[in-house]
């Protein structure tokens, strides 16, 4: 399998504060990884870091052989990483289906002056990215919602649009942050069918950050553990659910 | 594919037929002079309202240089028709290009701003270029540029406008279009989902300008005179309510918005006293009662009885 990302020691310093230290992650090639730890454990802050939304104080991210230092978060979204958010950040006052058109951006070739007059691909591309947003909703059971606003949508289902916007940037890496969060159990399960469906379908990576421990226990492959922007155990759930140091991080204990 | 053609057609097609009954009205002597050049100014007003909204509706920047831009546009045009004796068409070209120029220049520093910073800055800039007109002698300072030639027809206006309202319309309207729409509805989505927001709000702002520096254009040759004081900040107010009052983000919106309040102050201009009482007054109803504007976000097309229609003939 081809290590499709990997940190080197990355660290990120908010003044004083080591928000995250070492962080050492490698993913392989469709793989499914989960990301836990408790709150304020630096997380979203790891999140903001892989997708450029913050520049890391020391350290190297490779991705697909390429470092991503220095660059800015659409160019990164280009190079084949794509994210939710922990707060939904839809385009709330679009509908449905455009939420889902506008990720599609990168990959659409006609220029201004192609739109403006509407000649040449305008709409061959236009219809293109219209038929397979469609088939993206349908995939997840938005597509009798397609031209409702985004924010009238019930919450389960503005989770699920994020997701089918992520995919619609065509990324090779998934980063899914507490997509369940939420979410009741039923909801929650099938999530999880989802997202494994979805990976086999799309032949994605995906590293998801998540709570909802019996969702990552179920899909993912292997789980690194943060506290205090550390990493302090890294295996398959098994290991995880049995290694001292996370229950202590969980549960509390004596140091 | 073919109903967006469709469309496309028949809105040209409404165009000229409004085009026709007006100018018709006018060879007629029906509209008297005094009409006349207030539909002149509602057409240049829609084209500097749909610029604008691009800019604040759209993309969501709000900007408050607007005239500043219309200026720059008129000046190089009345320098070049009056002094250089070039064609029209190029003269507005050039008017428009200036803008465009400076609209490119200033905002790659000042869209890294937002919110108030934005609006200040802009505003700024309006006034900046306003002064600089000012105290340049060549078009004659703060006396004006005089002797301008005539050109502006009734012909130029209504389609500089019609034209104007199709690009905006069609750039709204595509993957570009979009990207502006996702800065205004949240620049981080936007740019997690590979949006160059800096671009788009650089190119958003370029071509808002350039319509403003054509519209500019236009209003200068309707006179024998122009100076810097039609171009104060009080103008750029004065398109930004029209954008507010028919609804930020719908183009439908800028053509009603303009001509509401072209309309108002002219059919008032009897009544100098009354006026801006009343005009204050509408602007508070509206905003009490509709204060997402007359349209807001929402075109003529989308509404009612025409959307039941076209969901008649079906999504597919």
């Amino acid at each position: 399998m081809a290590e499709l990302l990997k940190t080197n020691h990355v660290s990120k310093m908010f003044g004083g504060l080591k928000a995250v230290s070492d962080f050492d992650v490698y993913i392989n090639q469709g793989e499914l990884i989960g990301l836990i730890g408790p709150n304020g454990a630096g997380k979203t802050t790891a999140f903001n870091l892989l997708t450029g939304v913050y520049q890391p104080t020391s350290g190297t991210i490779t991705f697909d052989g390429k470092s991503l230092l220095g660059m800015k978060p659409y160019q990164i979204t280009q190079h084949g990483i794509a994210r939710t958010f922990q707060n939904i950040r839809l385009f709330s006052e679009l509908s449905v289906l455009d939420n889902v058109k506008i990720a599609y951006h990168s990959h659409v070739k006609y220029g201004l002056l192609e739109a403006v007059f509407r000649m040449g691909r305008y709409f061959q591309e236009e219809q293109e990215v219209t038929e397979k947003s469609l088939e993206l909703l349908k995939i997840f059971k938005l597509a009798d919602k397609a031209y409702e606003t985004a924010k009238n949508l019930p919450y389960g289902a503005q989770r699920r649009l994020e997701i089918a916007r992520a995919l619609a940037a065509q990324p090779k890496l998934l980063l899914l942050d507490e997509p369940a969060a939420g979410m009741n159990p039923q909801e929650t399960q099938e999530l999880m069918e989802m997202i494994r469906w979805i990976r086999s379908q799309f032949g994605l990576t995906i590293l998801l950050i998540e709570h909802d421990m019996s969702l990552v226990m179920g899909i993912c492959e292997r789980i690194y553990v943060l506290e205090y922007g550390q990493i302090i155990a890294h295996g398959v759930p098994e290991e995880i659910k049995h290694n001292p140091d996370v229950i202590r991080a969980y549960l509390g204990g004596e140091a | 594919m073919n109903t967006i053609r469709k469309n496309d057609l028949l809105l040209i097609g409404l165009g000229i037929v409004v085009f026709a009954v007006l100018q018709g009205m006018m060879t007629e002597g029906l509209i008297g002079a005094f009409w006349k050049l207030n539909i002149f100014i509602i057409c240049i007003n829609i084209i500097l309202s749909a610029s604008l909204n691009l800019i604040n509706g759209y993309t969501g920047q709000f900007s408050l240089g607007h005239a500043g831009f219309m200026a720059v546009g008129a000046y190089v045009g009345v320098v070049l028709t009056t002094n250089f004796h070039w064609p029209f068409l190029l003269a507005l070209v050039a008017g428009g290009a200036a803008a465009a120029l400076l609209g490119c220049l200033i905002g790659l520093p000042t869209l890294r701003l937002n919110g108030d910073y934005l609006a200040i800055a802009t505003l700024g800039l309006g006034e900046i270029i306003r002064i600089v007109i000012m105290n340049i002698q060549y078009v004659g300072g703060a006396a004006g540029f005089t002797g301008i030639p005539h050109l502006t027809t009734f012909p130029w206006v209504f389609f500089v406008m019609l034209f104007t309202l199709i690009v905006v319309k069609n750039f709204v309207n595509s993957t570009h279009g979009r990207a502006c729409i996702a800065i205004r509805e949240n620049e981080i989505a936007a740019e997690a989902m590979g949006v160059n927001t800096t671009k788009y709000k650089v190119i958003a702002f370029t071509i808002g300008a350039a319509f403003a520096g054509v519209a500019g254009g236009l209003f200068a040759h309707c006179f024998y005179i122009i100076n810097p004081s039609s171009f104060t900040f009080m103008q750029s107010f004065n398109y930004l309510i029209m954008v507010v009052m028919g609804g930020l983000g719908s183009l439908t919106g800028s053509i009603a918005g303009a001509f509401v309040v072209t309309f108002i102050s002219a059919a008032l201009a009897s009544w100098p006293e009354f006026r801006m009482i009343i005009y204050a007054l509408a602007l508070i109803l509206l905003m009490f009662y509709r204060p997402q504007g007359l349209f807001g976000y929402i075109e003529l097309t989308q509404i009612g009885i025409i959307q039941r229609l076209k969901l008649k003939g079906g999504h597919k």
